[in-house]
């Protein structure tokens, strides 16, 4: 058994090799997006930022603090060095004397964003692709019918809208949660749960609608292969045709679809933060795309892509590693 | 070819009546409706039906008779989006319409079987394929998984399979189209069910392979004794297969015989249409100058060459048949001819000049004198174009005719292919098969071309309505002196229309000449094979081919 | 030619209509839910169009020295932080949020859409340098992107609007791309080819009529997909600038009242989310009846 599988393992081992190279050359290409950005910042940007009172003096300083007198390519790469290094670079925000690091103001905040982002796919992962398996196996019938039409529902509801009707109803009216999530380090757990619920309760509420409708289609497209029409035709009870025959599968686009909407978690987080001042990452971005803080807008970014590039990157690997065409060559 | 069989006899080959087993599944007055947009449409529309133990019952229709949906009943499985409106289906005493599900559940894959058309589809591509085959026994429990195992290690044997003991270990993609097909009959037989559904099971392979997994399946279907529904759109095969014969057309019955009767002497005259082409044959034609010279030429998609030095000529005026099997570049061809595809070598002379290869290269006035029409009228045809649109654009392009004069010209052109103004506006999905086929011969025909390409433009179509379509080419051409380069891999559309025939096998022109000197004997041995393969409407041909394969051994 | 007899009463009634006139056939058949969608729809264009004439005060007149005023007799949905009238700005809201998204939908299916039916049609090294560039612009998630395009470039209509737009058109460019595809190497594109037709005739004639109706199923989605993130960027702040009424902006500026339970910032949201659900099942049911033709 385990002989036979070492000498079929190549072509996997190969493809899997060849996505984990695209993914890393897509994270190159993604940083030069943001880095360049940046770098086509408008002539008049310094003055805009520094207000017009700013002298030549000031716009050169401030110029050379974010390295824009340097040639782009070395600054690329310094930028890049550093943040192998963990080096982010200074916020703009830090005034002479008082350096604040990018790396400082992020790193507990992205513990939060990823605790909030972690519970919430924890909870909708396994809730959507249930719902969606019966939805799938009941499909036309009422109970298909009405989830469909709550989750077509849900999908086109703005998230603020979902985030202050649970404020003004659970939090507002009732008392039962807190209208702010401000979590503090060293809360403790029971404290801290309290405090996201409604958190994460929005984010599951809208990531759930997406995630079970993708998953419908999926296990209804692969339902409709001639393949479970024959396992119907050899006598196969429903749960052997689902789990035996429609499952294996299954499991590459379902993998797709929990990555695609993991990653619209990553881009949820910023509107849900900032309703419940919950101090995540995606709340930061908004700050500091707000004071045009733009070393920490390029590091956020960076860290929202990566999250993205990797789940994607995670899900494709599941879909390569469960295709018998590449575990099986011929 | 397959005279000197009458010495074979055909074991399971029953007078009528005598010999037949007690009844096994009985179906009556069976009316089954469909649903499309929310309206019903019949599919079934009061079918009796009856099969006895160890017969097999030939099912044959055109496409949308409701021979499938008549053979997934006899499992008591009814399609999506589809409902018994009435009528009972009884297997051995057991009530299918009316049973719960569980008890139909118990008899699917042990005591009644399927086997479906496309095997490539039909096995799950997770599992190895021996799990699939045992998979019956394992559900309902029937007997230790290693004794299934031998018994389908055994079958594997009977079936012909290479490495009977081994093939079981791989997964669907790794084994052939042929060799699946023969494993879905191992699949079905691994309970020694007491009934077969086979739903068209060779219709998606190359002629060839047909004769071997034909050969099989009869094989063992004849040795445990099974009854067997046997479906197919090919009269000539079911002769082959079947005891008794079912024709069935838009959902009723309307002749039921024992094989040999039925061929010798159909009764209904929609019976009859069923080998409507095999009883067209050309004539032969006086001799011409070429049109087309087609002279050593090489192609290659990538670098796979799929053309060989091919060479050979179409006279002005006559039908030159290219046939072989899929793969054989016999399309390549086409495509090279209507400027699709470089050549690597060689040259094709069009009308005395010699052709630039690609269609950019060409003329106007070329591309206008070689027409290509579409084995799928489906796909040739824009659906977002009405039959006004779709033949006045070639009459504006090539002769700048626009207004009412166009639409005169589309009037007479809809005559010429038989149909009548009155199709002007439609879509084409507004038309049935046969009529979208001729559409698009009278796009061709918009052109005034010299050389229209015929890429398997039949091989799509019903019987009578491909006898229709071949007529009508046929008296086009001699109506408008056209010559026809005419692609297929069917032999009786060969007879019905070529003067010369090209056969084609592996990229290389086997054998070309005029229809009745390539078509007798003495044949080089692809050509015998071909020839030999194609199903003859004569009841004990297949036993002849097989009896002849392995006495000496010829095929390869 | 003898056509099997399938064809019932209703579907034969279908075959003698031509397209714009089943499609008023299917409308008329279509279920309540789907009709009052539509007369959603209506309303809120009617409102967009005609919002100077149906407002009873200025988009941003100061009608009130109370901010935050209550529901009253004069303002009937109150005043917000600056004492203008909340319904006032609600009804420019639509002509503002609506017009917007339109105008993004728009830019993004004209880019995405050329590019896509391009790089499908030449394939080749045009499709690999496109698509290849589109892969990586969408390996950031698109509201990423553009908070950081915005903070580069500033808050602005103009900006918003381009910035959404070219992220917005990367999807359309995917879409429109695989459609394109599937079109363009049909028999009856080749056909066209073989017969001499140029470029010009092949997209728009042969290409562009059969994939229009599902590009136009996703404008409609979307357009509420724009109008969600445009909404969703003045919510943050970064939007459409003050004092423009925007339906995200103005759940913005009235958030404060939330935390004393009043439900006036729900309403712009509402507004938001009446449209949009809307205009999917409308989609919704489009696709549906669309489902068993061509295409």
């Amino acid at each position: 058994m385990i002989l036979r599988n070492l000498t079929m393992v190549p072509p996997l081992i190969r493809t899997i090799i060849s996505r984990l190279l695209l993914g890393v050359l897509t994270l190159a290409a993604v940083s030069v997006i943001i880095f360049s950005t940046v770098s086509m910042l408008p002539g008049n940007f310094a003055t805009a930022i520094l207000g017009q009172s700013a002298t030549p003096e000031t716009v050169a300083a401030f110029k050379s603090r974010l390295g824009l007198d340097q040639p782009v390519a070395t600054r690329y790469f310094k930028w890049v060095g550093g943040i192998l290094h963990g080096d982010l670079g200074e916020s703009l925000s830090s005034s002479p004397g008082a350096p604040r690091f990018v790396a400082d103001i992020i790193s507990s905040r992205l513990r939060n964003t990823f605790l909030l982002a972690s519970v919430t796919a924890l909870i909708a992962v396994p809730l959507s692709i249930i719902l969606g398996v019966l939805c799938a196996l009941y499909r036309g019938a009422a109970f298909d019918r009405v989830v469909n039409g709550i989750s077509l529902t849900t999908i086109s509801i703005p998230e603020f809208l979902v985030a202050y009707i649970l404020l003004i109803s659970v939090a507002v009216r009732m008392r039962w949660l807190p209208t702010l999530s401000n979590v503090k380090d060293g809360m403790d757990v029971a404290e801290w749960a309290y405090r996201i619920t409604l958190p994460v309760l929005v984010l599951t509420i809208g990531i759930v609608a997406h995630m079970m409708r993708m998953t419908r289609s999926a296990i209804i497209g692969v339902l409709s292969s001639p393949y479970i029409h024959m396992a119907k035709c050899k006598g196969a009870s429903q749960a052997r045709i689902i789990l035996r025959h429609a499952l294996p599968n299954a499991w590459a686009p379902i993998a797709n679809v929990v990555a695609v909407n993991l990653a619209y978690l990553v881009v949820g987080v910023v509107v849900v933060e900032t309703v419940f001042v919950y101090p995540g990452i995606g709340q930061t971005m908004v700050d500091a795309v707000r004071t045009r803080d733009l070393p920490l807008v390029q590091a956020c970014a960076l860290i929202f892509a990566s999250a993205y590039i990797l789940l994607n990157l995670v899900a494709d690997i599941i879909a390569i590693s469960t295709n018998p065409k590449l575990l099986h060559p011929r | 070819m397959a005279e000197e069989n009458a010495t074979i006899e055909k074991v399971e080959s029953l007078p009528s009546g005598t010999k037949r087993g007690p009844l096994l599944l009985t179906i009556r007055n069976l009316v089954i409706n469909g649903l499309v947009d929310d309206t019903a449409v019949p599919i079934l529309r009061g079918v009796d039906l009856d099969v006895h133990r160890g017969e097999v019952i030939g099912l044959i229709g055109e496409s949308g008779a409701g021979k499938s949906t008549l053979g997934l009943a006899g499992l008591g499985i009814v399609n999506e989006g589809c409902i018994i409106v009435d009528g009972s289906i009884t297997f051995d005493g057991i009530d299918l319409r009316n049973c719960p599900e569980s008890v139909k559940r118990h008899l699917r894959g042990v005591r009644v079987a399927y086997v479906a058309q496309s095997a490539a589809a039909s096995f799950n591509p997770a599992h190895k394929l021996i799990d699939q085959v045992v998979e019956s026994s394992e559900i309902h429990k029937t007997e230790p998984r290693k004794r299934a195992v031998e018994r389908a290690v055994t079958l594997f044997g009977e079936l012909a399979l290479p490495e009977p003991a081994r093939i079981g270990e791989r997964y669907p993609h790794q084994v052939s189209g042929g060799q699946l097909q023969r494993l879905m009959t191992a699949m079905a037989m691994n309970c020694a069910p007491d009934l077969i559904i086979f739903d068209e099971p060779t219709t998606a392979l190359d002629v060839t392979t047909q004769v071997e997994v034909l050969g099989a399946i009869r094989k063992v279907v004849q040795q445990f004794g099974t009854a067997a529904i046997y479906i197919s759109h090919d009269l000539a095969l079911v002769s082959q297969m079947a005891h008794r014969i079912v024709v069935l057309k838009d959902g009723i019955k309307v002749e039921e015989a024992e094989t040999r009767q039925m061929l010798a002497s159909p009764e209904h005259p929609y019976t009859r249409t069923l080998w409507a082409v095999r009883s067209l044959e050309k004539s032969a034609a006086v001799a011409a100058r070429p049109i087309l010279d087609i002279r050593h030429i090489n192609a290659a998609y990538g670098h796979v060459r799929v053309l060989e030095d091919v060479s050979f000529a179409v006279p002005r005026g006559h039908t030159v048949a290219v046939v072989g099997e899929s793969g054989s570049g016999k399309s390549t061809l086409a495509r090279v001819v209507c400027g699709l595809l470089r050549v690597q070598q060689g040259e094709v002379v069009f009308d005395g000049t010699r052709l630039p290869p690609l269609r950019k290269e060409r003329t106007r006035d070329i591309l206008r004198r070689i027409q290509l029409v579409y084995q799928s009228a489906d796909t040739s045809m824009n659906p977002s174009h009405t039959v006004r649109k779709l033949l006045s654009r070639p009459l504006r392009l090539y002769f700048g005719l626009k207004g009412s004069a166009a639409d005169q010209r589309v009037n007479e052109l809809l005559d010429m292919i038989e149909m009548s103004g009155a199709y002007i506006d439609r879509y084409p999905s507004e038309l049935s098969g046969g009529q979208k086929q001729r559409i698009s011969i009278a796009r061709a025909l918009a052109a005034n071309p010299d050389l229209i390409v015929c890429d398997e433009v039949t091989s799509a179509l019903d019987q009578v309505i491909q006898e229709g379509i071949l007529k009508l080419l046929m008296s086009l051409q001699k109506e408008l002196s056209l010559s026809y380069l005419f692609i297929t891999h069917d032999l009786a559309t060969v007879k019905a229309i070529a003067d010369e025939v090209a056969v084609m096998h592996r990229g290389r022109v086997v054998r070309f000449g005029e229809k009745n000197a390539v078509l007798s004997p003495p044949f080089d041995d692809y050509t015998q094979l071909l020839m030999s393969s194609v199903p003859q409407m004569d009841p004990d041909w297949l036993d002849g081919v097989i009896q002849k394969r392995t006495g000496d051994g010829t095929h390869a | 030619m003898n056509t099997p007899n399938t064809t019932d009463i209703s579907s034969r009634a279908k075959l003698t209509l031509g397209r714009r006139s089943r499609f008023r056939y299917a409308l008329r058949k279509a279920p309540l839910n789907v009709k009052l969608c539509f007369a959603i729809v209506a309303v809120y264009l009617f409102a967009a169009f005609f919002a100077n004439l149906i407002a009873p005060f200025g988009e941003s007149e100061l009608v009130s020295r109370e901010p935050f005023a209550p529901w009253n007799d004069i303002n009937l949905l109150g005043t917000d932080q600056l004492g203008r009238d909340v319904l006032s700005r609600l009804i420019y809201g639509a002509r503002n949020s609506i017009g917007i998204a339109i105008i993004t939908t728009s830019i993004a299916f004209l880019m995405g859409g050329t590019l896509g039916i391009i790089a499908a049609f030449f394939r080749g090294w045009v499709d690999q340098v496109v698509s290849r560039l589109i892969d990586v612009l969408m390996a950031i998630p698109g509201l990423i992107f553009a908070l950081m395009l915005l903070s580069v470039f500033g808050t602005s209509i103009q900006n918003l609007i381009l910035i959404i737009a070219i992220l917005d058109s990367t999807r359309v460019f995917r879409l429109a791309r695989a459609l394109a595809m599937d079109v363009a190497v049909s028999d009856y594109v080749e056909s066209a080819q073989v017969r001499g037709e140029n470029l010009l005739w092949i997209i728009t004639q042969e290409i562009l009529p059969n994939i229009l109706p599902i590009l136009v199923a996703e404008f409609g989605l979307r357009f509420c997909f724009v109008l969600l993130t445009t909404s969703s960027l003045s919510f943050l702040g970064l939007g459409v600038p003050p004092p423009m009424a925007d339906w995200g902006s103005m759940v913005r500026e009235n958030a404060s009242l939330v935390t004393y339970g009043d439900i006036t910032p729900l309403i712009p949201a509402g507004a938001i989310a009446l449209i949009t659900v809307a205009v999917n099942f409308i989609v919704d049911w489009y696709l549906q009846i669309r489902g068993g033709s061509n295409g």
